[in-house]
């Protein structure tokens, strides 16, 4: 058990170390360095050199990459090249403000999910089902840019009852954040409560179809007791897993819903900083938002892991 | 003799099995749906050129804006272009851009996954960190820095494209393959002495392309979502080629008084979506292999 949780870790470690490489030899790889690409026509003479010096370009690139790296796990991203700030000061308040967005929509989004893979599950094939489930696949299926903009023309511009572009500065207290983020919220919540609730509604069904449950229903264990005592303690375990993953897919998404709101969080700051070719920011955002995702995977893991005394002698995951 | 039937009939059976997947395809509501609107699609990707009633790249100071009416059909964008020209052109590229990619994708990604499957130990071990790894960078922060850096041209999309959303395939070969690799029949190929790529086209292939297929049909529509997520932040085809995400873009800004140049584009994106999600899970479904408890990764 602790040599599972111990050998999964060390993976995500692993994992973060390969992507730590593919960023770093990817963007060294590719033509032009980071200061060809944000000098641009001035990549010359005295301004390249200077460039250079302060970014430390003129020494071998494994050597950059060992410096690199162990300042990074320290926090220390160095220098971005537009802002002439230190990364970590960029970064904070962006993942503070990307934070509240993500958690106000998976707070808002999981029970929303539950209920309704739910009740899709339970009424499967019946009215309910088609309505709900016809509703999920549109709203799964839709670009996240398309939605964000349909709310924005829809609720912002012609009921006018939210703004529809966040136009605070980056640094800007909750209270003062919340009546803009509720349109990106619901964007968001949206497209996550859809794949979950598919995700929770298949769940079920496998359960309902299991022998067990056939038994339950023999033995004339009442409907609503069945269901809550049997079928969702083992359709939610395996459902756990796949939000994780589902989640950490959206990080892609929320780039582009940062976007069409104006909201200055992370996603923002990887458009601007990709159109600004700020390549050490560029880096650090990589690293981090893998960072997530192998975090979200590993804590998915090693709670199915312990919610499921089942898992306990086994192999975690292929 | 009787051997050479049994081969004859597997051979005959090829056109029609197809013909058999379509028809149970459609006779399903949903995937009938999906089949209609991507034929659709795929029928207007073809002929707009030629019923197309307007110039897409023509400007006219003149018409800016301009209503839907009997002439502009969907109205007019900011440059005076007639949007219902620019809609129905806007899917050429999409679907030429992503249908190769996807090609791409299914190509190096079965066959990685599939030797991979195969080979086991540690080739494997190190095959599938790197694609872990690959699958943990967001993909639309890699697809930017690739095309900020190399430039937006097709050449540069369809691989860059096809290389993103193949690893994913990786995975789902792989898995496909350890299902039948302990089967009598591959045991009884390696007792027979056939090479390592005799086995993976004559043995593993036939009974995992199936999977692969339906993952590939899949990976299709992610990528056109991908591909359009990229023209829409302006990173994707450039202007004045008409493309459904560089044109919500564009008209996003003046929705306020011309709600028509957004809409029409963004009628015909999420119709090719869907159309394309729904035909893949009702293939999905025809072949007999349940996608519905698969994360979108």
């Amino acid at each position: 058990m602790l040599f599972l949780i111990i050998k999964r870790i060390l993976l995500g470690f692993i994992t973060l170390f390969i992507v730590s490489i593919i960023t770093f030899v990817g963007t060294e790889v590719l033509p032009g360095d980071a200061c060809t690409t944000y000098l641009e026509r001035q990549a010359f003479g005295e301004q390249l050199e200077a460039c250079y010096r302060r970014l430390g370009l003129n020494v071998p690139a494994y050597e950059r990459y060992v410096s690199w790296a162990l300042n990074a796990i320290q926090g220390d991203f160095g220098y971005s090249l537009s802002g002439e700030m230190p990364i970590k000061d960029v970064l904070g308040p962006r993942i503070k403000n990307s934070l509240v967005l993500a958690s106000a929509a998976i707070f808002i989004g999981i029970p929303i999910a539950l209920i309704l893979g739910i009740i899709t599950a339970l009424w499967r094939d019946k009215l309910p089902d088609v309505a709900i489930s016809t509703v999920t696949i549109f709203a799964m299926t839709i670009p996240e840019f398309i939605s964000a903009t349909l709310l924005i023309l829809i609720i912002a511009i012609w009921l006018e009852w939210l703004p529809g572009i966040v136009i605070v500065p980056t640094d800007v207290s909750f209270l003062e954040l919340l009546p803009n983020i509720i349109l990106p919220v619901v964007a968001i919540a949206m497209i996550m409560t859809a794949h979950m609730a598919r995700m929770v509604r298949s769940s079920v069904i496998q359960v309902m179809a299991s022998e067990y449950v056939q038994m339950a229903i023999l033995k004339g264990v009442p409907y609503w007791k069945m269901v809550f005592k049997h079928v969702l303690p083992n359709a939610l375990l395996p459902a756990i897993n796949v939000v994780a993953l589902t989640i950490a897919w959206l990080l892609g998404g929320v780039v582009v819903t940062e976007v069409v709101f104006n909201y200055p969080g992370l996603g923002r700051l990887v458009i601007e900083s990709i159109s600004n070719r700020d390549l050490p920011t560029v880096q650090a955002l990589a690293i981090i938002l893998a960072s997530i995702y192998v975090s979200i995977n590993l804590l998915a893991d090693l709670l199915t892991l312990m919610l499921n005394p089942r898992l306990k002698t086994l192999q975690i995951r292929k | 003799m009787k051997l050479d039937n049994i081969y004859k009939e597997e051979k005959k059976s090829a056109f029609a099995k197809l013909s058999e997947i379509i028809i149970t395809m459609a006779s399903r509501p949903s995937g009938l749906i999906g089949l209609s609107i991507l034929v659709f699609h795929i029928i207007l990707a073809f002929i707009s050129p030629y019923i197309a009633p307007h110039d897409f790249k023509a400007i006219d100071p003149t018409l800016m804006l301009q209503a839907p009416s009997a002439e502009y059909w969907f109205g007019t964008d900011d440059l005076g272009r007639d949007v219902f020209t620019r809609t129905i052109l806007g899917g050429r590229t999409a679907l030429t851009i992503t249908f190769f990619g996807s090609l791409i994708a299914l190509l190096w990604g079965g066959l990685l996954g599939i030797f991979c499957g195969l080979v086991g130990g540690k080739i494997d071990d190190v095959v599938m960190r790197i694609v872990d790894a690959f699958l943990s960078i967001p993909w639309i922060l890699a697809m930017l820095l690739i095309v900020s850096l190399l430039g937006t041209s097709t050449e540069v999309l369809i691989p860059a494209l096809g290389f993103f959303y193949g690893k994913g395939i990786v995975r789902v070969a792989r898995a496909a393959t350890h299902d039948v690799i302990a089967k009598d029949f591959i045991v009884s190929a390696r007792a027979r002495g056939h090479s390592n790529f005799s086995i993976i086209w004559n043995e593993i292939i036939p009974n995992v392309r199936d999977a692969i297929l339906v993952e590939g049909a899949m990976r299709w529509s992610w990528m056109l979502l991908g591909f359009s997520s990229l023209s829409f932040l302006g990173f994707g085809v450039s202007p004045p080629t008409p493309d459904w995400g560089l044109m919500i873009s564009n008209a996003r800004g003046l929705m306020s008084f011309a709600y028509w140049a957004v809409i029409a584009p963004i009628v015909g994106l999420s119709s090719l979506i869907i159309g394309i999600n729904l035909t893949a899970d009702a293939f999905a479904k025809a072949l007999g292999i349940d996608r519905s408890t698969k994360a979108p990764v």
